[in-house]
This record gives structure tokens, sequence and C-alpha cells, in this order.
């Protein structure tokens, strides 16, 4: 068990005190097909955006967050103007 | 007066789930915790019983909450939200804490943390008037443990404990009325919500108007789960317009005592059309699907009757 | 420093420490022999007297579940309670002492059904020794009173962080009135400066109670083990110092008559102090008998214990409650416990009576010096745990 803390180094009792630090966790390897943006079809009503279990769709930019994306498909089929390709990823 | 929402535009950017949670893909519970936290803002606590979301976003090390966030146990949602929120009262009165500024208490708990092991401690909560907006995530099953039914759990849904066979046809039980429950308790906002296509802001809406009521506010939302429901992890927001669509699911609220629907339905679709893409209903025969049409034709004539107005419309094949 | 002798229950002198300490919250579900701390916390919250929020929750699990959001939130939270009370608050019991929150609770010890009873033992308290709590023993309303006001300051001090149960025993400390020396409540504030941390805090958002794998769970409970350890030498300084100020003291057990006895009893709460009287009638025979009340039992200061025992050469315990299934009782089992790896040890043997609120009378505690002394000189001591008083 080589990096894990000793009893004194995490927070007395229970508790995180990292907020946020579940960033540290790379959900994207979850996927086996990523959402790709066509910018041409998108009419930015941020219905993908709102729809996203993981907030990786950014709202101004409608970039994706790959790193954490986990394939699931909500925003392909959600969008209203079919922007959206649900692309199997080849490893 | 709290700000309404009146397009998607207007939704803060702001998360307060962070991403690398380890929720289902397609999961409809960060999608509805995602929503209800921009509209409840910074300045939130969130309450959470044991459940899907706690164990998926606290696991030591990493945490996905940038807001203060407490476990505390399965059942006790709504106790320990009475707590925190008297613990605010009391040291905003003796000068412990600002004056000025609020800060919400949230529960978020599920249908087991609710309908069930909850069922007490919620009634509690309602009934002394915390000033608490409690949330159900209603998934309708114990999904956390492994899909088992719970009070929430729809009639003839397959669940592990409430199985399909020979002799059994899954749960044969009605889905219990939460709503009416809480809104019984004569609080001052009860709603119903979905995760469902086009009613993001219906559900966003009603979280500001419970929190902007002073006491108790109860928001039954409806969380379709991939995992559980036995669908494809894209369609959960599709299976969470489809439950408004058939009347399977009515969103309505009632303010101070007046019962108001908040989505109409002029065309209702058959019901069919709910539970065809769910796995969990795979063993319906067609009896059994006309069976839960009448029940939801009486629910919807009940609802309409209670509003006095055809908010809800017939069933119209397409 | 003003202090009035005002005549009080056990149950009453608990309310009146907490309105003095200014608790924040006060979650109390009523459970006979209990019922008269919620009742007069909350007549002192109506009456203006204590600016708290008091809670009428719906159950002791809502009770204790609403003093864990409390205390999380960074109040000052305070609940009582009793048998099947406390039983029904035992999960969060747990929690409330994993999540470090410095909840205090009055106990007034009452038996577990079935059946149904409402008298007093310590099968309550004892059915919760290992869930994290410190826990406490008073003999006296007064000594309920004092414990209370120091059970705050040892719970909230950065070395401990750990819930408090203060327990008395029900009806014969609970409802009978003493004269109890209640100090002023701007002193007790002076002395209870509130030291409570704000875990649910916007602006420094945590995540309380958080989900564990068996890669750090039991780094966590350590934790638990080694603020216990810190308990002793803690309770002692605040002894010390409730001393300076209030002029009272109680330090981790309570002695009488014991440094020539040949046989100690040992026993908590009013046992004890009823063996007093039992021990002066022994000694007007030339009997050498004396008393050993521990005061502070969870966690065991076993050094303490073991210096004072060490000597002696017979220990008579005599136990309120049945560890059921074991070879004697709880208070017993620990002070074996105690002694277990030690070659000089004392001999001991167990009386387990009261069960129930069947009276432990000045008489009883006599017979059972009687035999243990008997056994002692002839050399054929009673080895099995003995149910004094049960009708064969």
């Amino acid at each position: 068990m080589s990096g894990l803390k000793s009893y004194r180094e995490i927070p007395i009792g229970a508790k995180n005190v990292e907020p946020g630090s579940s960033i540290r966790n790379e959900t994207g390897s979850w996927r086996d097909f990523k959402p790709v943006v066509d910018m041409n079809k998108c009419i930015k009503c941020l219905m993908c955006f709102v729809s996203c279990p993981d907030a990786t769709i950014n709202p101004v930019t409608f970039g994706v967050d790959y790193v954490h994306c986990k394939g699931c498909g909500i925003c392909a089929q959600v969008c209203p103007v079919d922007a959206i390709k649900m692309v199997e990823e080849v490893t | 007066m709290c700000a309404f929402y009146k397009t998607l535009k207007e939704v803060p950017d702001e998360e307060y789930l962070a991403r690398g949670h380890r929720l289902c893909a397609g999961c409809p519970e960060s999608i509805c915790v995602r929503l209800v936290t921009k509209a409840a803002g910074r300045d939130t606590i969130i309450v959470n019983p044991t459940g899907c979301l706690e164990v998926s976003t606290s696991l030591f090390p990493e945490t996905a909450w940038n807001i203060p966030w407490i476990h505390a146990a399965f059942e006790n949602g709504g106790s320990v939200a009475s707590g925190i929120e008297a613990a605010l009262k009391s040291m905003k009165k003796k000068g412990l804490l600002p004056k000025e500024g609020k800060t919400h208490v949230v529960v978020l708990a599920g249908d087991g943390g609710t309908t069930d092991i909850g069922f007490q401690a919620l009634s509690g909560m309602l009934e002394r008037g915390h000033d608490v907006l409690y949330v159900c995530i209603d998934n309708e099953a114990y999904m956390n443990t492994g899909i088992q039914r719970s009070g929430s759990t729809p009639f003839m849904a397959w669940a592990t404990t409430s199985p399909v066979g020979k002799v059994l046809k899954g749960k044969m039980q009605q889905k219990k009325d939460m709503v009416s429950i809480a809104a019984a308790h004569r609080i001052p906002y009860t709603a119903s919500a979905t995760v469902g296509t086009g009613y993001w802001l219906d559900l966003m809406n009603k979280v500001r108007k419970g929190l902007d009521v002073e006491g108790p506010a109860y928001i039954h939302c409806l969380n379709p789960c991939p995992t559980g429901w036995r669908f494809n992890p894209d369609l959960t927001v599709e299976i969470g317009r489809l439950a408004i669509q058939t009347g399977m699911w009515i969103l309505y609220e009632v303010y101070k005592g007046k019962m108001t629907v908040t989505a109409r339905v002029s065309k209702r679709k058959p019901v069919r059309e709910y539970l065809k893409h769910q796995g969990r209903f795979r063993h319906l025969t067609d009896e059994d699907v006309a069976e839960i049409q009448r029940q939801i034709d009486e629910s919807v004539a009940e609802v309409n009757r209670l509003v006095g107005a055809e908010v809800i419309g017939p069933v119209q094949e397409s | 420093m003003r202090v009035e002798r005002i005549p009080l229950s056990a149950n009453y002198a608990a309310a009146y420490a907490a309105k003095a300490c200014d608790i924040d919250v006060a979650a109390v579900y009523p459970i006979t022999p209990q019922v008269e701390v919620a009742e007069r916390l909350g007549q002192f919250v109506a009456d203006g007297e204590l600016e708290a929020e008091y809670i009428p929750v719906e159950s002791e699990h809502s009770a204790l579940s609403a003093c864990v959001g409390a205390s999380a939130a960074g109040a000052r939270a305070f609940t009582a309670t009793a048998s099947q009370g406390l039983a029904l608050m035992h999960e969060i019991l747990f929690i409330a002492s994993g999540a470090r929150l410095p909840i205090v609770m009055a106990l007034a010890n009452r038996t577990l059904s079935a059946p149904i009873n409402i008298h007093c033992d310590h099968s309550d308290s004892m059915a919760s020794r290992d869930c994290g709590w410190v826990q406490i023993y008073a003999s006296s309303g007064q000594e309920v009173y004092d414990s209370v006001i120091q059970a705050y300051k040892l719970a909230e001090n950065d070395k401990i962080l750990l819930p408090v149960m203060v327990c008395f025993d029900g009806y014969i400390l609970s409802h009978t009135y003493e004269p109890v020396l209640v100090n002023s409540d701007e002193d007790v504030h002076a002395f209870v400066p509130k030291n409570v941390k704000r875990l649910l805090d916007p602006d420094n958002p945590l995540s309380v109670g958080v989900f564990c794998m068996p890669d750090y769970e039991y780094e966590f409970k350590y934790q638990l083990v080694e603020a216990l350890s810190n308990v002793p030498e803690q309770l002692k300084k605040v002894d010390k110092a409730f001393k300076e100020s209030f002029g009272r003291s109680y330090d981790l057990y309570e002695t009488y008559r014991i440094d020539d006895a040949e046989v100690v009893m040992v026993a908590l709460g009013t046992t004890a102090s009823t063996a007093k009287a039992a021990i002066d009638d022994l000694r007007k025979e030339g009997e050498k008998v004396g008393l050993f009340r521990p005061r502070l039992f969870r966690p065991n200061p076993v050094d303490e214990w073991k210096d004072v025992l060490s000597k002696y050469d017979m220990l008579m315990v005599v136990d309120r409650a049945l560890s059921l299934g074991s070879v004697a009782g709880p208070l017993a089992l620990e002070l074996l416990g105690a002694f277990m790896n030690e070659k000089d040890r004392p001999q001991f043997t167990n009386f387990i009576a009261g069960i129930g609120g069947r009276d432990v009378t000045v008489d009883d505690i006599e017979q059972m010096f009687r035999k243990t002394i008997s056994g002692y000189r002839s050399g054929r001591i009673e080895r099995a745990c003995q149910y004094y008083g049960v009708r064969m």
C-alpha cells in the first residue's frame, strides 16, 4: 500500500478538506464512444451543456472535457440540430 | 422575490459538483444536482443521506463537492438538516454569525432515504416547519445497493426484490405519493419535477421558489436511471421528458395551499411510449400496459379535477 | 463569584448546567426517567433564560442526528436520553464520534427492554461503551451539574474533539432532590468559552462524513483511539481548572477508606455512594474494607486504575448491568482487562446487582462484603459471577 497516508496525515474525523478534488479522477477512461461537436451546425442552444451529467461541455466554447467525459451520449441525443455525433474511440 | 430563469442562457456557469465523480455514465442524479445547486448557489449546505450520490461523490480521498456537504446516515436527512437550520438560526441570534445573508440548507435524498427509511425524519422536519429545502432525487429503487424495490418503485416495475417470474410480476403495490404526503403537512411549497428534456428550467425555478419561501419546501424530482431502469445511458433526459408527455409523472406545485400544474400536456402520449424503452417493464403484456394506462387516465382525471381545468389532455395515438 | 444553593434533581441539574453552558441547540426527545431534562430546558428557552433553538424532535434517533447537524454547523449542541432512546440512537453514536463532534449528552441510566422496565440499571450505557464516546458516571446531582460543564470543556478541546455522555442513575438520582451549588451563568460562560469548529461553512467548503474504502477506514478510526488516549490527562486538567474556578473537583475516580483495606469494592454511580454506609458499619466491626468508584469509565484510565488498585489483594466488583453471555459484568471485564498482562494483580469477585431498578441496600452490600471476606480468608474465593438477589 505505497503512497497511502498515515493516520496523522489525513484530516481529523471522516472529512475531506479538498473541495472539488474529484477532478483528479480521470473518468474519461470509462468511455467507448466520444462526442464530437460540429460547430457549423451548433446553434448554441445550451441543451447539451445543461444535460451533461458530468459538466464536460463548456457553455461558451462548446468544447468537451475529454479527460472526464464518460461517453454517455446524452448530448448527442438531446441536440436538436444533430450537431453532436458519438464516435467510437479506437485506442 | 427570487429571480426566475426564463432561458437556458440564464443558467449560471458555476459548477458546484465537480467533474470526476463516480456516478454512472448518463446518471440523472448528477444532472439534477448540477441544476439544483446552480439554482441554490454558493451559500448552500448540502445534507446527503446514503445513496448513489453520496457514495459516488465522496469516496476518500476525493470529493466532488465545492460546497459544504454532510453525510450522517441513511434515514436522517430531515433531522440532520433540522439541526443545521437550528444551529444557523441560533448562531445568528447570538451574533456568532453575521445577520445579513442567508445560507440555504438543502437535503438531497434518494427515494429510499425519503419514502421509506427516511420518512419519519422528513415528516418531523416538515411538521416542525424548519426552513429547509428537501429534494428527493427519485430513481425509483434502492439503486446504490443494487436495484432493490422501494416505496417509490412504480407499479409492475422489476427490481431485484420485486422480481419477475412465473408467479410474481414485479412490484404489485402502487408508487407512494410523496408529493401529496408532503403537501398534506401544509408546508408553504411542494412540487414535482423531472430530469427531462425541456424541463430543466421548471426544476430550477421550483428550487428557487422552494428556497424563497419561509419554512420547509419539498421537491420530488424524477430521476430516470439507465442502470436500474435498463435503458441506454443516452436516453436519460428523453425518458424524463416522456414521463411528462405520457402523464406517468405530472409536474405540479402546491404553493401556499394552491395547486398549479406547471407543465400542461395537451396531447398526451400513450404510456406504451414511456414503458417500451425500459427493460424493467420488459415483461409487461398488452393487458398489463392497458391496466397501467387505465391507472394513469384515472390520476390525470383526478389532477384535472383538482385544478379545475383540463391541463393534461387525452391520449392521442400518433 | 455568585453561587446559589438550589434543591435540584439530577435531571434539573443537567438542564441547569446546559443552560449555564449557553448551548445553542437542544434536540431532546422525552423518555422516562429523563423527561424533566427536556421539560426544564424547554421552559428555560420559553422564559428567555436560555437563548437556544429547542428542537422538539420526533425520535431519539432524530435527536442525535439533529445534534450531529448542529454541531457540524458550529453550534454547541446538547441532548439527553435513557434506555431505549440511547439504543435507538446507537448507529448515530458512532457517527458522532467518527465525525469528531463535541456533543454532550445527559444519560439517565435505565434498563433495556424486554420486558420493558423504567428503572435503573446500567445496561443502556454499557451497551454503548464501544462507540467512541467519553463516558462519565456521576454519583450525585452536584456531580451531574459539574460534569456537564466539564464535559463541554473536554469535548471541545482540540486534542479530544469527542462527544461525551454524563451518566447518572435513573430515578435514584434523576428524580431525587439534593441541594446543588449552581454557579452564575456568566462564571460558567467564562469557564467554557465556545470552541466548536464550523465544519459546514460556505467560505471553507468541506465534505463531512465521507465514504471510505479499506485503504483508509482504519486510519480514521485510529484517530479515535489516539483521541481517547488523551482523555484521562485532559480531563484531569479540566477538573483542576474547575476546582480553581468553582472550588469543586472529582478527579477520574473516588476512593473511600481504601488505604489499609483488604477488600476493595469497585462500583459506579449510587451503588458506590450507598457502599460508604456499609463500609462504615463494617469498619466499626474491625473489617478492613474500602471503596473505589471509577468516574471516568470510557476510556478506561488503566494506568490510574492500576496505580491505585495493584496493591490490593481482593477487589469486589459490583456491576449494575449484565454483559449477557460473558463471564462477568461489564465493569468487572474492564478491570480484568486493565490487569490483563500484569503478573502482580488483585483477585476478583464479581456481583451483579440492582438489575431493573431493584434496590441495592446497605444491607445487601454488607452481605456481599461478608461473603467476599469469608471467601478471601478461607482461600475459597467465589470465581464465578454472582447474580445477587435473583430468586432461584
